[in-house]
């Protein structure tokens, strides 16, 4: 019999599939989920098919502009040609393309080692160069070698790094630490929220006065101190701030909680000897998920921007490694010259934040009772 | 209410006293010193160097006295500005960051109030989009994308406005620093007016207000926004205490001589005196808006009663 | 009468000088990349507060527009027979910027001041060559500030007692930490004699306005003794933390040059600017050091294979954008009679010292696959990653497995100088003065900045008697011979880059000439 009231007292199927019904209505929000779905897998999958390693440094290729056309353009093979022959300390007589195959006569005052094939290749323009000719007196030689492809579609970077895959990677980091932070956050808000609003009394008092505290910590200074202790680790860097941001969720859960403890069907349910475990699975939490899901997806945003902010001050993650906060940070450095540079990696954040902002206002439409 | 705020004042000091003892303590656990350098400093200069600063002292006792001197109103020497004590880098800081922090959070208020009530009354039409559109892009593009722009495009370009400085603060040198400072907290504030907006015109009183025929205008703003007002002060509040300590990107960006570059720039300078000075600011700023909200909720919501 | 006439003459051109700026007061913005920490001379540290004492405060001698050495505060001088007594006279005319003389008085409390422990000063072993300097901050032997080699003779005589033979002495004499503070002004205004209003200086302007991160106003000092030919009216120095802002500030014409110019920017710049652009040599090395009590950096051939395998022209050119130099020695090149001995490799081809590297670590047994791990450290900075990731990758195929760790300034020199681990880790060294000793000491054993505990007995012999050597040929020879054991066989320090200033200067700016101190005296600029 007891079971029977609990059961109908519990907030029941109607509320969610109603919430539901709401949300799918909203289309910014669906849209969103889409779109930070499409965002998750290609950051997650898109580095393993992009075509090059975010590490590899393209020597040749300096900050170029993005480009749908292959890499070398026509005029950079004579410069890039340039580069070879004063690295290798040879003059350059001159050259002819033959559609990608290329025919290079070298001179010099002293005899030409035949290694330079070797500073030829070393160049990202050209590969597989070999000796074609070379005079008695080994002052005159001429190699052939082939031009090398590479597609850079966002440009490269400042190191010559490929910008697309830095930026995938990036992602990768800033939606990992994001959803890291928020759920350490999260975790710790709802526990300790929960935990003072229902035991109430003294304790409660306690709980909110050390709240209160923390509150007033400067957060800056605090950041910047756990940068200092865990900078190397930027996993346990985002775990501890994920530890400080709980304060928010603590109040909202604890709110909840309290307003929850006073309604009748709850109190039915203890006076009928349910426990208070049972209490918290059966009527809090289910009340709290809607509030948490939106907090999450305030959350998110706020600790990426965090990174973003810490990234500004060279804090950020350590190198190989990036994230987006460093990417538009370096982007940011070199406006007006390299507009790339900040241009995509700020698309990509901005418009992940757009995102998460739509499906939080979703949510909290679909979810809010007094909607109904 | 007068003992309601003295209570406050009283709860502060222990607040106050922990916070300072926590920053205390983690900045000396924190690895390097004030005079590690590039150039690094001979072992018999910089042992002098923490004589004279009494950093050769036992920690209890540097931390003793520090509170002993705090008490007395007095921050300290410090020691990568030599010149100047922590009070008159404070107060020299502040007076430029409070301005500007005030400024920004009047316009936030104002702009984004009006956008929030707007985007309300136009739920779901272009105008509420065009609002909720900017207010994110607001909150979402950092800062220090926002100020190089706004320099390139406005400074360089239309020539409206110097790159940067203060020079004294005349309201050209203002305007961008304010601008940047106010573009997140205008997006969320509006966003919190639009959402706490509509609540409030779907509440019972403004249904009957409509009922018994009352303007719209009336409606608005004799009702409607009343209510709507609360989520706003209570985010006023927090936010008002980090404005009116500045923003390190800010000031970096727009060279402007404000407090906040202190807190990032002091802790990693390891400026011990320094640190715990914006400490003991930004704490103390912190609890007076608290308590700022908390009196104007009363006054806003009759409801909000202090015993 | 002699004295009346030269005051009056220095009057009436005062006089024209002053009715002509009226029309246009001529002021100079000078951009800089950080505010200066203290205007007090004897407790500076930076290049910053360099160059703003260097225009408010005349040390015995100054430097001109190029740099070179020239009479300051001090008219003429005499060395004694021995070479160890230095007599200064100083200018009759010379005055403070409240009117009253600078006095022999001055130059003694000053350097008293400096040296004492209570100071504290960051520069105080510049002295050291003085008689019981370092006794005097150490506290060591009973010696107190007053016994320090430096007495008035009479009211503008002034003799200095060196401890041996100090080729560089007069050199060492234009760093702002040996300028002269006035006597009466300091005991009358105490720990604010800084301030403006109060700060009294002896150079060519004075100061006015000082509000950190805003702007210092100095404006000329009518009672220099050049006054006439200083051509500015004032200078305002401005803070630019943020490079990219301050580039911005320049094209506005907000600010006339600026000190730190952004590498990143440089190709740009230098296509907007044209010759506004100036890069030049500056008295620095950037390098690494391997911590050498550590396995296995502690075996000199690893430490050479990884120091041929690092391409610097490439840093130089592509991750500094040329603003530095690629160094194969650790003095820069700059310091007449010195000669810098390079590393044996230095003429070597890139790909001859990879083939070298690469024959030496297979020999130890370390490839691509069975890699050799190493962990670079830096202090935050953009330039310096971008220097590390390039190094990282260059020495990728060799089989050195590199990871990177960036730590903010203060956490990277505490760890590097309580000798804590690491493998190898960036750090830099400015000349203070030009002489090979005061970048070839950082390898002495014992010394505080030896980050890489490098200690060889021969080594800290030469220097030993470098110091105490009084031909400077020889001298140079010693050191020169200490460079090549430390350096050049040792790796004591992996040089990596020679600084370059890189300025960029408004073609407003009249008289701004490139020196390797990159110091621009604003007495002998216009605009």
């Amino acid at each position: 019999m007891t079971d029977v009231d609990i059961q109908n007292a519990k907030p029941g199927r109607s509320l969610w599939a109603d919430a539901w019904l709401r949300l799918k209505s909203n289309k910014a929000a669906i849209i969103s989920v889409f779109y930070l779905a499409f965002m998750a897998v290609i950051c997650i999958v898109g580095p393993w098919l992009a075509p090059h390693d975010f590490t590899t440094i393209f020597q040749n290729y300096n900050r170029v502009p993005p480009s749908l056309s292959p890499y070398p353009k026509s005029d950079a093979v004579e410069e890039a040609l340039q580069e070879v022959v004063k690295r290798a300390r040879v003059e350059l007589a001159g050259f002819e393309n033959k559609d990608g195959k290329l025919l290079v006569t070298l001179t010099s005052v002293k005899p030409i080692d035949e290694r330079v094939t070797r500073y030829v290749d070393r160049s990202d323009v050209f590969e597989g160069s070999t000796v074609v000719q070379k005079s008695a007196d080994g002052l005159k030689l001429t190699l052939s070698t082939n031009l090398e492809h590479e597609y850079f579609f966002f440009g490269t970077d400042i190191s010559g790094r490929d910008l697309l895959t830095r930026t995938l990677i990036a992602g990768r980091v800033s939606l990992a630490i994001g959803l890291l932070a928020g759920l350490v956050a999260v975790f710790i808000g709802v526990l300790y929220g929960a935990a003072s609003g229902l035991i109430g009394g003294k304790t409660d008092e306690v709980m909110m006065r050390i709240v209160d505290i923390l509150y007033a910590l400067p957060f800056t200074f605090f950041v910047i101190m756990l940068v200092v202790f865990f900078g190397r680790n930027f996993v346990l860097m985002f775990l501890a701030v994920g530890c400080v941001l709980w304060l928010d969720m603590a109040r909202i859960v604890r709110g909840q909680a309290l307003s929850i403890k006073r309604q009748e069907y709850v109190q039915a349910a203890e006076a009928l000897g349910v426990s208070q475990w049972g209490v918290l699975i059966r009527h809090v939490v289910p009340n709290l998920l809607g509030p948490v899901v939106i907090y999450m997806t305030l959350l998110v945003p706020q600790v990426i921007i965090l990174e973003s902010f810490l990234s500004y001050l060279g804090l950020g993650v350590q190198e190989p490694m990036s994230s987006w906060g460093v990417l538009i940070s370096q982007g940011a450095r070199n406006i007006p010259g390299a507009n790339w540079l900040l241009f995509f990696p700020s698309f990509f954040l901005t418009s992940t934040l757009f995102a998460l902002n739509f499906i939080g206002d979703g949510l909290r439409d679909a979810l809010d009772p007094k909607d109904r | 209410m007068l003992r309601y705020v003295l209570q406050r004042f009283l709860t502060a000091i222990p607040t106050l006293f922990i916070i300072v003892t926590i920053s205390f303590f983690l900045m000396r656990v924190a690895p390097g010193g004030p005079f590690n350098q590039e150039k690094g400093l001979n072992p018999v200069i910089k042992t002098n160097l923490e004589r004279i600063y009494h950093l050769d002292k036992p920690l209890w006792q540097q931390f003793a006295d520090y509170l002993w001197n705090l008490l007395h109103g007095n921050f300290g020497p410090s020691y990568n500005l030599p010149d100047f004590t922590v009070a008159e880098i404070l107060w020299n800081g502040l007076k430029v960051s409070v301005l500007l922090g005030f400024l920004a959070l009047l316009f936030a208020l104002l702009i984004g109030g009006i956008m929030g009530i707007i985007a309300a009354l136009y739920q779901n039409k272009a105008g509420d989009y065009a609002v909720v559109a900017t207010a994110t892009a607001g909150s979402t593009i950092p800062t220090f994308v926002i100020a190089p722009l706004f320099q390139l495009f406005f400074a360089l370009s239309l020539n409206w406005f110097p790159v940067g400085g203060w020079t004294n603060g005349t309201w050209r040198n203002m305007v961008g620093p304010v601008v940047v400072l106010m573009l997140p907290q205008l997006a969320i504030v509006a966003r919190l007016m639009r959402g706490s907006m509509i609540e409030s015109l779907r509440s019972h009183h403004i249904r009957t207000a409509r009922a018994l025929g009352l303007s719209d205008y009336s409606i608005i703003i004799r009702h409607a926004l009343r209510g709507a007002l609360l989520p706003i002060v209570s985010y006023a509040g927090p936010a008002a205490a980090g404005l009116v300590t500045g923003s390190i990107i800010v000031e970096t960006i727009f060279s402007i001589p404000g407090i906040g570059r202190y807190f990032v720039d002091a802790a990693l300078n390891r400026d011990y005196t320094l640190v715990m000075g914006t400490v003991v600011v930004i704490a103390l700023f912190t609890i007076v808006f608290n308590l700022i909200v908390d009196i104007l909720y009363a006054a806003i919501d009759p409801r909000v009663r202090y015993d | 009468m002699n004295m009346k006439f030269k005051t009056l003459l220095v009057g009436t051109t005062m006089l024209v000088m002053t009715a002509s700026a009226a029309f246009a007061e001529v002021v100079l913005n000078r951009g800089s990349a950080a505010d200066p920490e203290s205007l007090d001379p004897h407790k500076t540290s930076t290049t910053y507060e360099a160059d703003i004492l260097r225009d408010l405060f005349a040390g015995l001698m100054s430097q001109d527009a190029k740099a070179t050495v020239i009479p300051g505060a001090a008219e003429s001088y005499t060395t004694s027979a021995d070479g160890k007594t230095y007599t200064f006279k100083l200018r009759a005319d010379g005055k403070w910027s409240d009117g009253s003389p600078v006095t022999a008085a001055d130059f003694v409390f000053s350097w008293q001041r400096l040296v004492n422990p209570e100071t504290a000063a960051e520069y105080a072993y510049l002295l050291a060559p003085v008689v019981n300097a370092e006794d005097i901050t150490a506290k060591k032997n009973g010696k107190l500030p007053a016994d320090l080699g430096i007495k008035a003779v009479d009211t503008y005589t002034l003799e200095v007692q060196l401890k041996a033979v100090t080729p560089y002495f007069l050199e060492m004499l234009t760093h702002q930490a040996t300028y002269a503070v006035s006597k009466a002004n300091v005991e009358a205004k105490g720990a604010d004699f800084t301030k403006p209003g109060n700060l009294v200086s002896n150079g060519a302007f004075k100061l006015t306005e000082f509000v950190p991160n805003d702007h210092i106003k100095l404006v000329k000092n009518d009672n220099f003794y050049d006054a006439t030919n200083v051509k500015l009216d004032a200078e305002n120095f401005i803070p630019s933390e943020d490079r990219g802002a301050a580039m911005k500030r320049f094209e506005a014409g907000e600010l006339d040059l600026y000190n730190d110019l952004p590498t990143e920017q440089l190709a740009d710049m230098k296509a907007k600017f044209g010759d506004q652009v100036k890069l030049s040599p500056y008295l620095g090395t950037y390098y690494y050091a391997f911590k050498t009590t550590k396995k296995p950096w502690q075996d000199v051939k690893l430490r050479n294979a990884i120091s041929m395998a690092i391409d610097r022209n490439y840093l130089a050119e592509k991750v500094w954008s040329n603003t530095m130099i690629p160094a194969y020695g650790f003095v820069p090149p700059g310091i007449t009679g010195y000669e810098t001995k390079l590393l044996d490799y230095a003429e070597m081809s890139q790909l001859d010292r990879e083939d070298a590297a690469k024959k030496i670590l297979g020999e130890m047994g370390y490839s691509p696959e069975k890699p050799l791990k190493m962990e670079i450290r830096f202090n935050t900075s953009e330039n310096h990653k971008n220097t590390a990731i390039a190094i990282q990758e260059q020495l990728k195929p060799l089989g050195i497995e590199v990871t990177l760790l960036n730590t903010d300034t203060k956490t990277h020199y505490g760890l590097l100088e309580q000798h804590g681990d690491f493998d190898i880790a960036r750090a830099a060294w400015i000349a203070d003065y030009k002489d090979p000793e005061n970048f070839l000491a950082l390898c002495k054993t014992g010394t505080g900045n030896n980050y890489s505990e490098y200690t060889n007995p021969d080594y800290d012999a030469l220097l030993a008697k470098a110091a105490s050597e009084t031909d400077a040929a020889a001298r140079m020879k010693n050191l020169s011979d200490a460079e090549a054991i430390g350096v050049a066989r040792d790796l004591c320090v992996v040089p990596l880059l020679y600084y370059g200033s890189h300025n960029i200067v408004s073609d407003k700016v009249k008289g701004w000439e490139a020196n390797v101190m990159d110091v621009h005296p604003g007495r002998f600029l216009s605009k």
